[in-house]
Protein backbone atom coordinates (compact mmCIF):
# COMPACT_ATOMS: atom_id res chain seq x y z
CA UNK A 1 0.00 0.00 0.00
CA UNK A 2 1.41 3.39 -0.88
CA UNK A 3 0.33 6.89 -1.81
CA UNK A 4 -2.58 8.65 -0.26
CA UNK A 5 -4.99 7.00 2.18
CA UNK A 6 -8.13 8.74 0.98
CA UNK A 7 -10.53 6.18 2.55
CA UNK A 8 -8.73 6.72 5.87
CA UNK A 9 -9.10 10.50 5.69
CA UNK A 10 -12.74 10.13 4.68
CA UNK A 11 -13.41 7.67 7.53
CA UNK A 12 -12.14 10.14 10.15
CA UNK A 13 -13.81 13.14 8.49
CA UNK A 14 -17.17 11.36 8.19
CA UNK A 15 -17.05 10.16 11.80
CA UNK A 16 -16.30 13.68 13.03
CA UNK A 17 -19.13 15.16 10.99
CA UNK A 18 -21.44 12.43 12.29
CA UNK A 19 -20.53 13.52 15.82
CA UNK A 20 -21.75 17.01 14.90
CA UNK A 21 -25.05 15.62 13.66
CA UNK A 22 -25.44 13.63 16.89
CA UNK A 23 -24.84 16.73 18.97
CA UNK A 24 -26.59 19.20 16.69
CA UNK A 25 -28.01 21.26 19.57
CA UNK A 26 -24.65 21.72 21.22
CA UNK A 27 -22.68 22.03 17.97
CA UNK A 28 -24.82 24.36 15.93
CA UNK A 29 -27.82 25.68 17.83
CA UNK A 30 -25.85 26.94 20.84
CA UNK A 31 -23.41 29.21 18.95
CA UNK A 32 -26.20 30.46 16.70
CA UNK A 33 -28.49 31.30 19.63
CA UNK A 34 -25.59 32.98 21.49
CA UNK A 35 -24.81 35.12 18.47
CA UNK A 36 -28.45 36.07 18.00
CA UNK A 37 -28.42 37.25 21.60
CA UNK A 38 -25.37 39.41 20.80
CA UNK A 39 -27.28 40.98 17.92
CA UNK A 40 -30.31 41.66 20.10
CA UNK A 41 -28.28 43.13 22.98
CA UNK A 42 -25.44 44.90 21.18
CA UNK A 43 -26.94 45.36 17.73
CA UNK A 44 -30.53 46.36 18.51
CA UNK A 45 -30.73 47.46 22.16
CA UNK A 46 -27.40 49.26 22.59
CA UNK A 47 -26.49 49.70 18.91
CA UNK A 48 -29.68 51.63 18.13
CA UNK A 49 -28.48 54.39 20.48
CA UNK A 50 -24.99 54.54 18.94
CA UNK A 51 -23.63 56.49 15.98
CA UNK A 52 -22.25 54.77 12.97
CA UNK A 53 -18.85 53.10 13.34
CA UNK A 54 -16.47 53.06 10.37
CA UNK A 55 -19.29 54.24 8.14
CA UNK A 56 -21.80 51.51 8.97
CA UNK A 57 -24.43 50.98 11.67
CA UNK A 58 -23.10 49.48 14.88
CA UNK A 59 -25.19 46.34 14.39
CA UNK A 60 -23.68 45.77 10.95
CA UNK A 61 -20.20 46.70 12.23
CA UNK A 62 -20.13 43.85 14.76
CA UNK A 63 -21.18 41.14 12.27
CA UNK A 64 -17.64 40.31 11.01
CA UNK A 65 -16.30 40.37 14.57
CA UNK A 66 -19.01 38.01 15.80
CA UNK A 67 -18.41 35.60 12.94
CA UNK A 68 -14.67 35.72 13.64
CA UNK A 69 -15.32 35.14 17.37
CA UNK A 70 -17.33 32.04 16.45
CA UNK A 71 -14.75 30.81 13.95
CA UNK A 72 -11.97 31.03 16.53
CA UNK A 73 -13.83 29.40 19.39
CA UNK A 74 -15.51 26.74 17.26
CA UNK A 75 -12.34 25.89 15.32
CA UNK A 76 -10.36 25.49 18.51
CA UNK A 77 -12.99 23.57 20.49
CA UNK A 78 -13.98 21.25 17.61
CA UNK A 79 -10.42 20.26 16.77
CA UNK A 80 -9.16 20.02 20.35
CA UNK A 81 -12.00 17.73 21.49
CA UNK A 82 -11.74 15.71 18.27
CA UNK A 83 -8.20 14.57 19.04
CA UNK A 84 -8.42 14.72 22.84
CA UNK A 85 -11.44 12.38 22.98
CA UNK A 86 -9.63 9.43 21.29
CA UNK A 87 -6.72 10.02 23.66
CA UNK A 88 -9.09 10.02 26.64
CA UNK A 89 -10.92 6.86 25.53
CA UNK A 90 -7.62 5.31 24.31
CA UNK A 91 -9.14 4.68 20.88
CA UNK A 92 -6.16 6.67 19.56
CA UNK A 93 -4.36 3.31 19.30
CA UNK A 94 -6.35 2.62 16.16
CA UNK A 95 -5.24 5.83 14.47
CA UNK A 96 -1.61 5.31 15.45
CA UNK A 97 -1.57 1.73 14.18
CA UNK A 98 -3.31 2.50 10.88
CA UNK A 99 -1.55 2.97 7.53
CA UNK A 100 -2.28 6.68 7.55
CA UNK A 101 0.28 9.48 7.66
CA UNK A 102 0.30 12.13 10.35
CA UNK A 103 -0.52 14.81 7.79
CA UNK A 104 -3.51 12.79 6.58
CA UNK A 105 -4.72 12.51 10.18
CA UNK A 106 -4.36 16.28 10.59
CA UNK A 107 -6.10 16.90 7.29
CA UNK A 108 -9.07 14.76 8.36
CA UNK A 109 -9.50 16.10 11.89
CA UNK A 110 -8.68 19.73 11.11
CA UNK A 111 -10.70 19.58 7.91
CA UNK A 112 -13.76 18.38 9.83
CA UNK A 113 -13.28 20.95 12.61
CA UNK A 114 -12.84 23.76 10.08
CA UNK A 115 -15.87 22.60 8.07
CA UNK A 116 -18.04 22.79 11.18
CA UNK A 117 -16.65 26.22 12.10
CA UNK A 118 -17.23 27.56 8.58
CA UNK A 119 -20.78 26.18 8.45
CA UNK A 120 -21.61 27.82 11.77
CA UNK A 121 -19.96 31.04 10.62
CA UNK A 122 -22.10 31.04 7.46
CA UNK A 123 -25.26 30.28 9.46
CA UNK A 124 -24.47 33.25 11.68
CA UNK A 125 -23.91 35.44 8.62
CA UNK A 126 -27.29 34.44 7.23
CA UNK A 127 -28.88 34.96 10.67
CA UNK A 128 -27.32 38.44 10.86
CA UNK A 129 -29.07 39.50 7.67
CA UNK A 130 -32.40 39.16 9.52
CA UNK A 131 -31.30 41.76 12.07
CA UNK A 132 -28.99 44.20 10.30
CA UNK A 133 -28.14 45.28 6.72
CA UNK A 134 -24.98 43.38 5.80
CA UNK A 135 -22.94 44.03 2.68
CA UNK A 136 -19.91 42.12 1.44
CA UNK A 137 -17.63 44.27 -0.72
CA UNK A 138 -14.97 41.59 -1.32
CA UNK A 139 -16.74 38.21 -1.23
CA UNK A 140 -13.71 36.24 -2.46
CA UNK A 141 -11.56 37.73 0.29
CA UNK A 142 -14.35 37.12 2.80
CA UNK A 143 -14.36 33.43 1.90
CA UNK A 144 -10.53 33.36 1.92
CA UNK A 145 -10.38 34.85 5.45
CA UNK A 146 -13.19 32.58 6.61
CA UNK A 147 -11.45 29.42 5.37
CA UNK A 148 -7.93 30.44 6.38
CA UNK A 149 -8.97 31.46 9.89
CA UNK A 150 -11.08 28.34 10.43
CA UNK A 151 -8.22 26.09 9.26
CA UNK A 152 -5.56 27.95 11.24
CA UNK A 153 -7.42 27.93 14.53
CA UNK A 154 -8.54 24.35 14.02
CA UNK A 155 -4.83 23.50 13.69
CA UNK A 156 -4.21 25.45 16.90
CA UNK A 157 -7.05 23.56 18.59
CA UNK A 158 -5.63 20.25 17.38
CA UNK A 159 -2.33 21.16 19.06
CA UNK A 160 -4.17 22.01 22.29
CA UNK A 161 -5.96 18.64 22.13
CA UNK A 162 -2.65 16.79 21.78
CA UNK A 163 -1.02 18.80 24.55
CA UNK A 164 -3.94 18.51 27.00
CA UNK A 165 -3.80 15.76 29.59
CA UNK A 166 -7.15 16.59 31.17
CA UNK A 167 -10.44 18.27 30.35
CA UNK A 168 -9.32 21.21 32.49
CA UNK A 169 -6.20 21.70 30.36
CA UNK A 170 -8.39 21.40 27.29
CA UNK A 171 -10.44 24.41 28.42
CA UNK A 172 -7.70 26.55 29.90
CA UNK A 173 -6.23 28.11 26.72
CA UNK A 174 -9.57 28.79 24.99
CA UNK A 175 -11.12 30.35 28.09
CA UNK A 176 -8.11 32.15 29.61
CA UNK A 177 -6.29 33.24 26.45
CA UNK A 178 -8.41 33.06 23.32
CA UNK A 179 -11.70 34.47 24.63
CA UNK A 180 -10.12 37.56 26.29
CA UNK A 181 -8.00 38.24 23.22
CA UNK A 182 -11.10 37.94 21.04
CA UNK A 183 -13.16 40.32 23.14
CA UNK A 184 -10.26 42.80 23.22
CA UNK A 185 -9.51 42.26 19.54
CA UNK A 186 -11.96 44.72 18.08
CA UNK A 187 -14.93 42.39 17.61
CA UNK A 188 -17.28 44.94 19.20
CA UNK A 189 -15.38 48.17 18.53
CA UNK A 190 -12.81 49.77 16.28
CA UNK A 191 -9.46 50.13 18.00
CA UNK A 192 -9.51 53.76 16.81
CA UNK A 193 -12.14 54.26 19.51
CA UNK A 194 -9.56 53.36 22.20
CA UNK A 195 -7.43 56.00 23.95
CA UNK A 196 -3.65 55.67 23.90
CA UNK A 197 -1.76 53.63 25.04
CA UNK A 198 -4.46 50.93 24.63
CA UNK A 199 -4.68 51.56 20.91
CA UNK A 200 -0.96 50.71 20.53
CA UNK A 201 -1.23 47.80 22.98
CA UNK A 202 -4.08 46.38 20.87
CA UNK A 203 -1.76 46.11 17.88
CA UNK A 204 0.02 43.31 19.77
CA UNK A 205 -3.25 41.38 19.94
CA UNK A 206 -3.26 38.91 17.02
CA UNK A 207 -7.05 38.78 16.91
CA UNK A 208 -7.11 42.45 15.89
CA UNK A 209 -5.54 41.46 12.57
CA UNK A 210 -8.07 38.69 11.98
CA UNK A 211 -11.12 40.81 12.76
CA UNK A 212 -9.74 43.76 10.83
CA UNK A 213 -9.02 41.75 7.68
CA UNK A 214 -12.40 40.07 7.81
CA UNK A 215 -14.20 43.36 8.40
CA UNK A 216 -12.32 44.89 5.46
CA UNK A 217 -13.76 42.15 3.22
CA UNK A 218 -17.25 43.26 4.31
CA UNK A 219 -17.04 47.06 4.42
CA UNK A 220 -13.74 47.95 2.71
CA UNK A 221 -12.08 49.37 5.83
CA UNK A 222 -10.30 47.92 8.85
CA UNK A 223 -8.13 48.86 11.79
CA UNK A 224 -4.95 47.56 10.11
CA UNK A 225 -3.99 46.93 6.50
CA UNK A 226 -5.43 43.84 4.82
CA UNK A 227 -1.93 42.66 3.87
CA UNK A 228 -0.90 42.68 7.54
CA UNK A 229 -4.00 40.60 8.36
CA UNK A 230 -3.23 38.09 5.67
CA UNK A 231 0.43 37.82 6.66
CA UNK A 232 -0.58 37.24 10.27
CA UNK A 233 -3.01 34.40 9.47
CA UNK A 234 -0.56 32.66 7.17
CA UNK A 235 2.35 33.07 9.61
CA UNK A 236 0.28 31.63 12.45
CA UNK A 237 -0.79 28.72 10.25
CA UNK A 238 2.84 27.96 9.31
CA UNK A 239 3.83 28.08 13.01
CA UNK A 240 1.04 25.60 13.89
CA UNK A 241 2.06 23.28 11.04
CA UNK A 242 5.72 23.40 12.13
CA UNK A 243 4.75 22.57 15.70
CA UNK A 244 2.50 19.73 14.52
CA UNK A 245 5.28 18.35 12.38
CA UNK A 246 7.50 18.27 15.48
CA UNK A 247 4.71 16.60 17.50
CA UNK A 248 4.34 13.78 15.00
CA UNK A 249 8.09 13.41 14.47
CA UNK A 250 8.74 13.03 18.19
CA UNK A 251 5.46 11.34 19.12
CA UNK A 252 4.98 14.01 21.82
CA UNK A 253 2.08 12.94 24.09
CA UNK A 254 1.05 10.35 21.48
CA UNK A 255 3.71 7.62 21.58
CA UNK A 256 5.99 6.42 24.35
CA UNK B 1 6.68 -21.46 5.13
CA UNK B 2 7.61 -17.86 4.23
CA UNK B 3 8.52 -15.42 6.97
CA UNK B 4 5.77 -12.93 7.72
CA UNK B 5 7.32 -11.10 10.66
CA UNK B 6 10.94 -10.59 11.53
CA UNK B 7 12.43 -8.79 14.52
CA UNK B 8 16.13 -8.25 14.86
CA UNK B 9 17.89 -6.85 17.95
CA UNK B 10 14.81 -4.93 19.05
CA UNK B 11 15.50 -2.96 22.21
CA UNK B 12 13.21 -0.56 24.01
CA UNK B 13 14.43 1.79 26.72
CA UNK B 14 11.75 4.12 28.09
CA UNK B 15 12.50 7.75 28.97
CA UNK B 16 12.48 6.73 32.63
CA UNK B 17 15.54 4.59 31.89
CA UNK B 18 13.65 1.32 32.26
CA UNK B 19 14.72 -1.24 29.67
CA UNK B 20 11.53 -2.97 28.57
CA UNK B 21 13.06 -5.13 25.82
CA UNK B 22 16.59 -6.46 25.40
CA UNK B 23 17.83 -7.34 21.92
CA UNK B 24 14.78 -9.34 20.84
CA UNK B 25 15.19 -11.57 17.78
CA UNK B 26 12.10 -13.33 16.51
CA UNK B 27 10.89 -14.79 13.24
CA UNK B 28 7.25 -15.73 12.67
CA UNK B 29 6.16 -17.84 9.74
CA UNK B 30 3.08 -17.25 7.66
CA UNK B 31 -0.01 -19.00 8.93
CA UNK B 32 1.27 -20.03 12.33
CA UNK B 33 -0.24 -19.35 15.74
CA UNK B 34 2.44 -18.01 18.03
CA UNK B 35 1.82 -17.53 21.75
CA UNK B 36 3.92 -15.14 23.74
CA UNK B 37 3.95 -16.09 27.39
CA UNK B 38 5.32 -14.10 30.26
CA UNK B 39 4.42 -12.64 33.62
CA UNK B 40 3.05 -9.12 34.07
CA UNK B 41 5.58 -6.48 33.02
CA UNK B 42 7.65 -8.97 31.00
CA UNK B 43 7.46 -6.83 27.84
CA UNK B 44 4.74 -8.66 25.87
CA UNK B 45 2.56 -5.63 25.22
CA UNK B 46 5.58 -3.40 24.51
CA UNK B 47 6.73 -5.87 21.86
CA UNK B 48 3.33 -5.93 20.17
CA UNK B 49 3.01 -2.16 20.45
CA UNK B 50 6.34 -1.65 18.67
CA UNK B 51 5.34 -3.90 15.78
CA UNK B 52 1.97 -2.15 15.44
CA UNK B 53 3.43 1.38 15.56
CA UNK B 54 2.13 2.43 18.97
CA UNK B 55 5.54 2.55 20.66
CA UNK B 56 8.85 3.62 19.13
CA UNK B 57 11.71 1.15 19.47
CA UNK B 58 15.05 2.45 20.70
CA UNK B 59 17.16 0.26 18.42
CA UNK B 60 16.58 -2.69 16.14
CA UNK B 61 14.71 -3.57 12.99
CA UNK B 62 11.24 -4.97 12.37
CA UNK B 63 9.82 -6.03 9.03
CA UNK B 64 6.33 -7.25 8.23
CA UNK B 65 5.99 -9.30 5.07
CA UNK B 66 9.33 -7.79 4.05
CA UNK B 67 8.21 -4.21 4.68
CA UNK B 68 10.20 -2.13 7.15
CA UNK B 69 7.75 -0.88 9.80
CA UNK B 70 9.32 2.60 9.76
CA UNK B 71 10.15 3.22 6.09
CA UNK B 72 7.25 1.23 4.60
CA UNK B 73 4.84 1.75 7.46
CA UNK B 74 1.80 1.96 5.20
CA UNK B 75 2.39 -1.42 3.60
CA UNK B 76 3.41 -2.98 6.91
CA UNK B 77 0.44 -1.69 8.91
CA UNK B 78 -2.09 -2.40 6.18
CA UNK B 79 -1.77 -6.14 6.79
CA UNK B 80 -1.81 -6.01 10.60
CA UNK B 81 -4.86 -6.20 12.84
CA UNK B 82 -4.59 -5.51 16.55
CA UNK B 83 -6.93 -6.41 19.37
CA UNK B 84 -5.51 -4.62 22.40
CA UNK B 85 -5.86 -5.81 25.95
CA UNK B 86 -8.12 -2.95 26.98
CA UNK B 87 -11.56 -2.41 25.50
CA UNK B 88 -11.20 1.02 23.88
CA UNK B 89 -14.24 2.13 21.94
CA UNK B 90 -16.09 5.31 21.08
CA UNK B 91 -19.19 4.25 22.97
CA UNK B 92 -21.48 6.74 21.24
CA UNK B 93 -21.21 5.10 17.82
CA UNK B 94 -22.99 2.00 16.57
CA UNK B 95 -21.44 -1.43 16.03
CA UNK B 96 -21.64 -1.23 12.24
CA UNK B 97 -20.36 2.34 12.05
CA UNK B 98 -17.31 1.66 14.19
CA UNK B 99 -16.39 -1.44 12.17
CA UNK B 100 -16.83 0.46 8.91
CA UNK B 101 -14.69 3.26 10.36
CA UNK B 102 -11.87 0.83 11.07
CA UNK B 103 -11.99 -0.60 7.56
CA UNK B 104 -11.84 2.87 6.03
CA UNK B 105 -9.02 3.93 8.33
CA UNK B 106 -6.94 1.07 6.99
CA UNK B 107 -7.46 2.30 3.45
CA UNK B 108 -10.03 -0.24 2.32
CA UNK B 109 -13.17 0.71 0.39
CA UNK B 110 -16.51 -0.06 1.96
CA UNK B 111 -17.52 -3.72 1.58
CA UNK B 112 -21.01 -4.26 3.00
CA UNK B 113 -21.04 -8.01 2.26
CA UNK B 114 -17.74 -8.61 4.05
CA UNK B 115 -18.78 -6.49 7.04
CA UNK B 116 -22.09 -8.36 7.27
CA UNK B 117 -20.34 -11.74 7.22
CA UNK B 118 -17.81 -10.58 9.80
CA UNK B 119 -20.55 -9.34 12.13
CA UNK B 120 -22.48 -12.57 11.65
CA UNK B 121 -19.36 -14.65 12.41
CA UNK B 122 -18.94 -12.75 15.66
CA UNK B 123 -22.65 -12.91 16.56
CA UNK B 124 -22.90 -9.13 16.24
CA UNK B 125 -25.20 -8.80 13.24
CA UNK B 126 -28.36 -8.51 15.35
CA UNK B 127 -26.66 -5.73 17.32
CA UNK B 128 -25.31 -3.85 14.31
CA UNK B 129 -27.43 -0.77 14.96
CA UNK B 130 -26.90 -0.76 18.72
CA UNK B 131 -24.73 1.91 20.28
CA UNK B 132 -21.65 0.50 21.92
CA UNK B 133 -22.60 1.79 25.36
CA UNK B 134 -25.62 -0.53 25.21
CA UNK B 135 -23.47 -3.67 24.83
CA UNK B 136 -22.14 -6.04 27.47
CA UNK B 137 -18.41 -6.39 28.10
CA UNK B 138 -18.28 -9.62 26.11
CA UNK B 139 -20.03 -8.05 23.13
CA UNK B 140 -17.66 -5.09 23.26
CA UNK B 141 -14.76 -7.53 23.15
CA UNK B 142 -16.30 -9.07 20.01
CA UNK B 143 -16.57 -5.58 18.50
CA UNK B 144 -12.86 -5.04 19.18
CA UNK B 145 -12.12 -8.22 17.24
CA UNK B 146 -14.47 -7.21 14.41
CA UNK B 147 -12.67 -3.87 14.12
CA UNK B 148 -9.28 -5.59 14.00
CA UNK B 149 -10.51 -7.94 11.26
CA UNK B 150 -12.43 -5.31 9.32
CA UNK B 151 -9.60 -4.70 6.84
CA UNK B 152 -8.90 -8.42 6.28
CA UNK B 153 -5.41 -8.46 7.86
CA UNK B 154 -2.83 -11.17 7.17
CA UNK B 155 -1.47 -10.92 10.72
CA UNK B 156 -3.63 -10.62 13.80
CA UNK B 157 -2.27 -9.61 17.19
CA UNK B 158 -4.39 -10.62 20.17
CA UNK B 159 -3.15 -9.07 23.39
CA UNK B 160 -4.68 -11.08 26.25
CA UNK B 161 -7.80 -11.79 24.16
CA UNK B 162 -9.65 -13.84 26.73
CA UNK B 163 -8.70 -11.99 29.91
CA UNK B 164 -11.86 -11.54 31.95
CA UNK B 165 -14.24 -13.16 29.44
CA UNK B 166 -16.64 -15.97 30.23
CA UNK B 167 -16.10 -19.57 29.19
CA UNK B 168 -18.49 -19.42 26.21
CA UNK B 169 -16.84 -16.38 24.73
CA UNK B 170 -13.41 -17.89 25.30
CA UNK B 171 -14.45 -21.02 23.40
CA UNK B 172 -15.93 -18.84 20.61
CA UNK B 173 -12.68 -16.95 20.37
CA UNK B 174 -10.63 -20.11 20.18
CA UNK B 175 -12.89 -21.33 17.36
CA UNK B 176 -12.50 -18.01 15.58
CA UNK B 177 -8.71 -18.14 15.89
CA UNK B 178 -8.67 -21.62 14.39
CA UNK B 179 -10.91 -20.53 11.50
CA UNK B 180 -8.65 -17.57 10.83
CA UNK B 181 -5.61 -19.81 10.84
CA UNK B 182 -7.34 -22.09 8.35
CA UNK B 183 -7.74 -19.05 6.10
CA UNK B 184 -3.99 -18.40 6.29
CA UNK B 185 -4.01 -15.60 8.86
CA UNK B 186 -0.96 -15.52 11.11
CA UNK B 187 -1.92 -15.08 14.75
CA UNK B 188 0.27 -13.80 17.52
CA UNK B 189 -1.29 -13.83 20.95
CA UNK B 190 -0.21 -13.01 24.44
CA UNK B 191 -1.97 -14.78 27.22
CA UNK B 192 -1.97 -15.50 30.90
CA UNK B 193 -3.97 -18.66 30.27
CA UNK B 194 -1.29 -21.17 29.49
CA UNK B 195 -3.83 -23.82 28.55
CA UNK B 196 -4.87 -21.41 25.80
CA UNK B 197 -1.35 -21.49 24.36
CA UNK B 198 -1.14 -25.24 24.85
CA UNK B 199 -4.47 -25.74 23.13
CA UNK B 200 -3.92 -23.47 20.15
CA UNK B 201 -0.35 -22.34 19.57
CA UNK B 202 1.99 -23.94 17.07
CA UNK B 203 4.93 -22.31 18.84
CA UNK B 204 5.41 -20.53 22.12
CA UNK B 205 7.87 -17.85 23.17
CA UNK B 206 8.59 -17.22 26.83
CA UNK B 207 9.53 -13.65 27.69
CA UNK B 208 10.67 -12.45 31.09
CA UNK B 209 12.06 -9.07 32.09
CA UNK B 210 12.34 -8.03 28.45
CA UNK B 211 14.33 -11.06 27.32
CA UNK B 212 13.06 -13.86 25.10
CA UNK B 213 14.11 -16.87 27.12
CA UNK B 214 12.88 -19.56 24.77
CA UNK B 215 11.10 -20.06 21.46
CA UNK B 216 9.94 -23.55 20.69
CA UNK B 217 7.24 -25.52 18.97
CA UNK B 218 4.55 -26.30 21.52
CA UNK B 219 4.68 -30.03 20.86
CA UNK B 220 8.49 -30.05 20.80
CA UNK B 221 8.62 -28.10 24.05
CA UNK B 222 6.25 -30.50 25.72
CA UNK B 223 8.28 -33.39 24.34
CA UNK B 224 11.67 -31.97 25.35
CA UNK B 225 10.88 -30.44 28.69
CA UNK B 226 7.77 -32.32 29.68
CA UNK B 227 7.85 -34.70 32.62
CA UNK B 228 5.53 -37.49 33.54
CA UNK B 229 4.44 -38.13 37.03
CA UNK B 230 3.42 -41.33 38.77
CA UNK B 231 1.35 -40.84 41.94
CA UNK B 232 1.07 -43.84 44.27
CA UNK B 233 -1.89 -43.68 46.64
CA UNK B 234 -0.87 -45.40 49.89
CA UNK B 235 -3.04 -47.69 51.98
CA UNK B 236 -1.51 -46.37 55.23
CA UNK B 237 0.04 -42.86 55.55
CA UNK B 238 3.80 -42.67 56.00
CA UNK B 239 5.72 -40.27 58.27
CA UNK B 240 8.84 -40.38 56.06
CA UNK B 241 10.15 -42.18 53.03
CA UNK B 242 11.61 -45.52 54.23
CA UNK B 243 15.45 -45.93 53.91
CA UNK B 244 14.89 -48.87 51.54
CA UNK B 245 13.45 -46.40 49.00
CA UNK B 246 15.95 -43.59 49.66
CA UNK B 247 17.75 -44.14 46.33
CA UNK B 248 14.53 -43.37 44.37
CA UNK B 249 13.73 -39.67 43.62
CA UNK B 250 10.41 -39.85 45.46
CA UNK B 251 8.41 -37.13 47.17
CA UNK B 252 5.90 -37.66 49.96
CA UNK B 253 2.95 -35.29 50.07
CA UNK B 254 2.09 -33.28 53.19
CA UNK B 255 -0.50 -35.82 54.43
CA UNK B 256 1.90 -38.73 53.87
CA UNK B 257 -0.72 -40.53 51.82
CA UNK B 258 0.83 -40.19 48.33
CA UNK B 259 4.24 -40.93 46.91
CA UNK B 260 5.11 -38.96 43.77
CA UNK B 261 7.66 -40.15 41.24
CA UNK B 262 8.65 -37.83 38.35
CA UNK B 263 10.41 -39.23 35.33
CA UNK B 264 11.47 -38.21 31.84
CA UNK B 265 8.45 -38.42 29.56
CA UNK B 266 10.63 -39.57 26.67
CA UNK B 267 12.72 -42.15 28.47
CA UNK B 268 12.50 -45.67 27.08
CA UNK B 269 13.00 -47.19 30.54
CA UNK B 270 10.90 -45.50 33.20
CA UNK B 271 11.95 -48.04 35.92
CA UNK B 272 8.35 -48.09 37.17
CA UNK B 273 8.12 -51.91 37.52
CA UNK B 274 11.39 -51.86 39.48
CA UNK B 275 10.11 -49.09 41.75
CA UNK B 276 6.83 -50.88 42.42
CA UNK B 277 8.77 -54.05 43.33
CA UNK B 278 10.93 -52.07 45.78
CA UNK B 279 7.81 -50.49 47.33
CA UNK B 280 6.26 -53.96 47.77
CA UNK B 281 9.52 -55.30 49.25
CA UNK B 282 9.53 -52.42 51.75
CA UNK B 283 6.15 -53.64 52.99
CA UNK B 284 4.20 -50.62 51.74
CA UNK B 285 0.70 -51.30 50.45
CA UNK B 286 -0.90 -49.02 47.89
CA UNK B 287 -4.47 -48.70 46.71
CA UNK B 288 -4.14 -46.99 43.34
CA UNK B 289 -1.74 -45.53 40.77
CA UNK B 290 -2.18 -42.34 38.74
CA UNK B 291 -0.02 -41.05 35.91
CA UNK B 292 -0.05 -37.54 34.46
CA UNK B 293 1.98 -35.45 32.05
CA UNK B 294 3.34 -32.02 33.04
CA UNK B 295 1.49 -29.09 31.51
CA UNK B 296 2.89 -26.12 29.65
CA UNK B 297 2.19 -24.20 32.84
CA UNK B 298 4.58 -26.46 34.78
CA UNK B 299 7.23 -25.88 32.11
CA UNK B 300 6.58 -22.14 32.09
CA UNK B 301 6.82 -21.82 35.87
CA UNK B 302 9.94 -24.01 35.86
CA UNK B 303 11.56 -21.76 33.25
CA UNK B 304 10.82 -18.60 35.16
CA UNK B 305 12.12 -20.12 38.38
CA UNK B 306 15.25 -21.35 36.64
CA UNK B 307 14.50 -24.97 37.36
CA UNK B 308 14.61 -26.02 33.70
Amino acid sequence: MSGFNLPGIWAIYRTEMARTRRTILQSVATPVITTVLYFIVFGSAIGSRMHQVAGVSYGAFIVPGLIMLTLLTQGISNASIAIYFPKFTRTIFEILSAPISSMEVVLAYVGAAATKAILIGLIILVTATFFVPVQIMHPAWMIAFLVLTALTFSLFGFLIGIWADSFEQLAVIPSLVVTPLTFLGGAFYSIDMLPQPWRTVSLFNPVVYLVSGFRWSFYGSGDVGVAASLIFVITFMVCCLALLSWVFRTGYRLKS
Amino acid sequence: MPTVLSLSSVTKIYKSGQTALHEIDLVIEKGEIFALLGPNGAGKTTLISIICGLVSMTTGHVSVNGYDIIKDYRSARAIIGLVPQEISLDIFTTVEDTVRFSRGLFGKPNAPDYIEQLLRDLSLWEKRSARLNELSGGMKRRVMIAKALSHEPDILFLDEPTAGVDVNLRRDMWDLVRRLRDRGVTIILTTHYIEEAEEMADRVGVIDRGRLMLIEGTATLMHKLGKRRLTILLHQPLMTIPPALAHWPLQLDAEGSRLVYEFDANASDTSIPHLLRDIGAAGIDYTDLETSRSTLEDIFVGLLEGQI
